[in-house]
């Protein structure tokens, strides 16, 4: 099954249930015609969370940097002695 | 009786204009991977800056069959870089990588473990987790890749956690199958290449890597890279 038509299927559970809710009145009507607008409110708050969490603990790595001029250093040596063109570009 | 076949992996490196960055790299790649059976297919796509003759002082130092270099008239794209490359694979295994040294070959052995261990199609390597991670992005670098991280997470269910990557290994049968199915370039290509093994149901494992960016101050990032991605995810979401 396509990813699209997954999503299509959820959309659609969730929207019956919403007529569902619409036509029984358990939560009363004008509640539930604000429904969608509070799930995609509730999405958009979701998303800008993980993106905030997510650029909080965003991984780095400082010493890497330090590590990578050792790994050229230590190549360029060795290729020189062996007649690799290792100048600067 | 039955003959244990041996492993091979075969890392296809496209370059242009890398002459300093594929010596350095192949230095790297034999440093790390000394008791592996592999070659180096260096796909070059017609360097002005002298790639090819550094390619061939190499053969000097590491021999003409570990290192082949089957390069192309012009600049002709990844996606086509990575076939041209696959035509000359002999190993079992690819890996592919960027030749800028922003992925470093000493993570190659924790791919080739991490695929023997579970044994997987794919193993991809992710910035984003625990043990990996990135140098040389502003704050600005950042939110733009996680905010394009949590929207593609959100719409398209991957079931990796970096999906514009392009370190990875593939079982060279896998990486052929996919590769015939997509159509993207750029980096949307590296994503629907993950998003269409995940959908065909191959299995991905991820192994932490760091990634030093080293173009600093290039705006790799403008708008018109966002609409591309944009319209990038929208075709992975509606076709995958």
């Amino acid at each position: 099954m396509k990813h699209i038509v997954k999503i299509m299927v959820l959309l659609v559970a969730i929207s019956a249930c919403w007529i569902g809710l619409l036509q029984t009145s358990i939560i009363p009507r004008s509640h539930t015609w604000l429904l969608p607008i509070y799930f995609i409110i509730s999405l958009g708050c979701y998303g800008l969370l993980m993106v905030g969490v997510g650029l909080m603990n965003f991984p780095t790595c400082p010493q890497e940097a330090l590590l990578l001029h050792q790994d050229i250093d230590e190549a360029k040596e060795f290729l020189k002695r062996r007649g690799v063109d290792v100048g600067s570009d | 009786m039955v003959k244990e076949k041996k492993n091979k992996y075969s890392i296809i490196v496209p370059t242009y204009n890398e002459r300093l960055n594929i010596a350095l790299i192949v230095y790297l790649i034999f440093k790390h991977l000394r008791d592996v059976d592999f070659e180096i297919i260096i796909v070059d796509d017609g360097s002005p800056d002298g790639t090819q003759e550094v390619v061939k002082q190499l053969h000097q130092v590491y021999g003409e069959d570990r290192i082949l270099l089957r390069p192309r008239a012009k600049k002709l794209g990844l996606g086509t870089a990575y076939i041209h490359g696959l035509k000359h694979v002999s190993g079992n295994f690819v890996v592919i990588m960027d030749a800028d040294l922003s992925h470093h070959p000493k993570y190659l052995p924790s791919f080739i473990k991490k695929q023997l261990e579970t044994g997987a199609s794919i193993v991809t390597g992710t910035r984003y987790v625990k043990g990996g991670g990135v140098h040389g992005w502003n704050l600005m670098r950042k939110l733009t890749s996680r905010g394009a991280n949590v929207l593609a997470q959100t719409l398209l269910w991957p079931g990796v956690s970096d999906l514009t990557g392009s370190f990875r290994l593939y079982k060279k049968s896998v990486l052929e199958d996919i590769i015939s199915s997509v159509v993207s370039k750029g980096y949307v290509f590296q994503m629907e290449m993950i998003v269409r093994a995940s959908r065909k149901g191959y299995h991905i494992e991820e192994v932490p890597i760091t990634f030093v960016d080293r173009v600093f101050g290039s705006s790799k990032l403008g708008g018109s890279e966002i609409v591309e991605y944009l319209k990038g995810l929208a075709y992975l979401l509606v076709t995958t």
